[in-house]
């Protein structure tokens, strides 16, 4: 009776001990999911997440004449952010295949150096992949003095493979107010 | 009598009072420890539910502000989720899964004192938040950023009491598992097994699965919050939608953590009273399987309009759809066991009949919502708190009920009042559908679910709605009263409580005393509990 007693004591020891693995790994499986979805919304362009393709492509790329695509430009400014933010224009024709240069304008309307960061977007999500910046503010964090104004330039091209029913593309950038280096800035 | 030494350590003279609850090992202890806990739990989330329903009698802000009011709904969701319903079920394992499967008692009770008692204080954090100044929880029980991160530091204490519910529950789930698998009856096969035994080791491999990835998830947010990284903020680089993906890859098969012993219940009760086997045993296991699989396949189907792929949106659809394949399995099965069964209808059997009824009307709206169009429409409307409601109390709820009925003889010794149980059924069933069927309409006509106040139009649907509400609710004090008076006294139970049940739990003496199977029972075919599965 004894001997039974600990031979299921050690099967339950072992039983516990694989169970303990399981639900240690799975907590590392909820972290491993934020590169999992990052490298998944790359591939898929899911979260209108833009492509990273590099400019020497769009030499490569044939520029179709016939057909031409709507992009539209949009912007938005959180909350804690005391700035101005819009594009220079709001719609633009484009060839894809095309390399294209606009530019968004900001101001500072507070009295304190202010750093902020902007976040693309690209809608529907099945074109975010074919869109490519090559050249983008959202790239680096921006630093405005106060009452400064900068022009921002974003260079794009469209993929010349983008599916044929889509003929508009919504650029959409939200912008926020980066706290750290904001203070950083503030104390030099 | 060697079998005496080796239990010396729990045969020594139990303290009394309040420390011989605080330091019990055993099962029946614990399992009632939880129950009373859960039971708590559901009139505290209940008295929350009441305020919601008393606000939203009529439109136009009367009792309580916005701010409260979402309170209110956060902390209803969390309280009776995590407060009563998954105690319950745990609960019911701790009484039943042992004396089901001829064991002494849990395979770790000491783990098992600590799995219960970590749950008062975690509810005791939860619910301090409410007396805090940046109040309680407000977001919604998903806590969905950025919105949740943008209280105040009372957040902290949330994330805290989650963490302490995450580790008890998977603490109680491997506890659950080792008994099963390692604990059995000599002859006792997996095969053998009771239903309730077979649904409840699934469910425990859902909570050992997915309440670490909800850890996981709320310590992103704790870190998002207060030491300073962005998993979920897009201005660092994060996505809020993440935590979406991560949080329902937790919360569906969550939903099965809710319903899976809930079907166990029902498969014990529905043969006992129909004196016939469970039609589809073995179909019954599989389906059982085939749900907790899938459930880990589905998880978007809860976030649909937050855009994506019409690829992704056409699998999450299908493979939530799939699901009404051994979810319809189970219900025919339980048709047909009482096809042509003597039936009789005691109080269980009235609860397990409204589970099947009412529990299939949830799962015919689920898949309404499964639909991807139709889900645009119906998102974050009363239609999905219809829904859910349908499932998780005339569902789980009402399961729970089920099961206490038809074992609480066993518990106390005594036979609970037959007629306060059956009026106790009957204003429930009647109650709950005046409370929850008229959301169906007013989702369908698009009132939006988390509103303090509402547009004219709803005013009728939600005056009958919250008329069920307070019938309902207070409606459960009479199971309150049923339970104190059959633990006071009634007629004696005998072992066998039903004459149709079948199975080891029933061969114990009623009430069951503190120690059963010291000596391991032995299970042959031609021993009770097999026959009454091949019969
Ligand atoms: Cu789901």
């Amino acid at each position: 009776m004894i001997a039974a007693e600990d031979q299921v004591k050690s099967t339950n020891a072992q039983t516990i001990g694989k169970l303990v693995v399981i639900a240690v790994l799975m907590f590392g499986f909820g972290y491993a999911l934020v590169p999992l979805y990052d490298k998944f919304c790359e591939i898929t362009g899911l979260g209108g997440r833009t492509g990273d393709q590099v400019a020497e492509l769009s030499e490569n790329q044939a520029v179709d004449p016939n057909r031409s695509v709507k992009v539209h430009f949009d912007s938005n400014i959180n909350s804690q952010l005391p700035w101005d933010f819009e594009p220079a224009e709001t719609f633009m024709e484009v060839k894809p295949g095309q390399m294209y240069e606009t530019h968004y304008v900001a101001r500072n309307r507070s009295s304190v150096p202010v750093v902020a960061q902007a976040v693309p977007s690209v809608a529907p999500g099945q074109a975010a992949l074919y869109f490519n910046k090559t050249e983008c503010f959202c790239f680096e964090e921006q630093l405005l003095m106060p009452g400064e104004a900068k022009e921002m330039p974003v260079r794009f091209f469209v993929d010349s493979k983008l599916p044929d029913k889509v003929d508009l593309i919504t650029l959409s950038y939200i912008i926020y107010r980066n706290d750290e280096a904001t203070s950083l800035a503030s104390s030099k | 009598m060697t079998a005496t030494t080796a239990h010396d350590d729990h045969h020594h003279a139990a303290p009394k009072g309040i420390s011989r609850w605080l330091t019990t090992t055993n099962h029946k202890e614990i399992g009632t420890l939880y129950l009373v806990f859960s039971l708590a739990m559901f009139l505290v989330g209940g008295a929350m539910a009441l305020v919601i329903r008393a606000e939203l009698f009529a439109p136009g802000l009367h009792l309580v502000n916005p701010e409260f009011f979402n309170q209110m709904t956060t902390m209803h969701a969390l309280v009776m989720i995590f407060g009563a319903v998954m105690p319950a079920f745990v609960g019911l394992a701790n009484w039943m899964v042992p004396l089901m499967v001829g064991a002494p008692d849990m395979a770790l009770p000491r783990m098992n004192n600590w799995s219960f008692w970590i749950l008062p204080f975690a509810f005791l954090i939860l619910l301090s938040t409410l007396f805090m100044p940046s109040g309680a929880p407000a977001s919604g029980w998903t806590l969905y950023p950025p919105l949740s991160l943008q209280g105040g530091n009372s957040f902290a204490f949330v994330i805290f009491a989650i963490h302490l519910m995450g580790i008890s529950s998977i603490m109680g789930a491997i506890n659950i598992i080792a008994t099963i698998l390692n604990m059995r009856a000599p002859g006792m096969s997996l095969l053998r097994m009771p239903m309730f035994v077979w649904n409840w080791l699934i469910t425990a491999f859902l909570l050992i699965a997915v309440m670490p990835v909800l850890a996981g998830a709320v310590t992103m947010l704790l870190t998002d919050r207060f030491f300073g990284t962005s998993f979920f903020d897009a201005a660092g680089g994060g996505d809020p939608v993440m935590y979406q993906h991560i949080f329902w890859f937790f919360g569906h098969p969550e939903v099965y953590i809710m319903i899976l012993p809930a079907f166990g219940i029902i498969s014990e009760i529905i043969p006992t009273f129909s004196r016939k086997a469970l039609f589809g045993y073995t179909s019954m296991v599989y389906a059982t399987a085939s749900i907790a699989f899938l459930s880990f396949i589905v998880w978007a189907h809860h976030m649909f309009t937050v855009g994506m792929p019409l690829g992704g949106a056409l699998f999450f659809m299908y493979a939530t759809m799939i699901i009404a394949v051994p979810t319809g399995i189970k219900v025919f099965n339980w048709v047909a066991t009482m096809w042509r069964g003597s039936m009789t209808f005691e109080t269980p059997m009235l609860f397990a009949l409204g589970f099947v009824i009412l529990f299939t009307i949830g799962g015919l709206s689920g898949v309404m919502l499964a639909i991807v169009p139709t889900d645009f429409q119906y998102h974050d409307t009363y239609f999905v708190v219809a829904h859910f409601h349908y499932v998780l109390v005339t569902g789980a709820i009402f399961a729970i009920m089920a099961a206490v009925y038809y074992w609480i003889p066993k518990w106390t010794g005594y036979m609970y009042d037959e007629r306060l149980g059956k009026i106790h059924f009957w204003w429930s069933t009647i109650s709950v559908n005046v409370l929850f069927f008229p959301q169906h309409y007013l989702g369908l006509a698009g009132m939006p679910r988390r509103i303090p106040d509402y547009a004219v139009q709803f005013a009728e649907f939600n005056l009958i709605s919250s008329i069920g509400g307070f019938a309902f609710g207070f409606g459960q004090l009479l199971f309150v009263w049923i339970v104190i008076k059959c633990v006071r006294g009634g007629k004696q139970a005998e072992a066998r409580v039903w004459d149709g049940a079948r199975g080891l739990e029933w061969t114990v003496p009623s009430p069951a005393p503190l120690h059963t199977f010291d000596t391991p029972p032995v299970v042959t075919e031609n021993t009770e509990h097999s026959a009454y599965l091949q019969r």
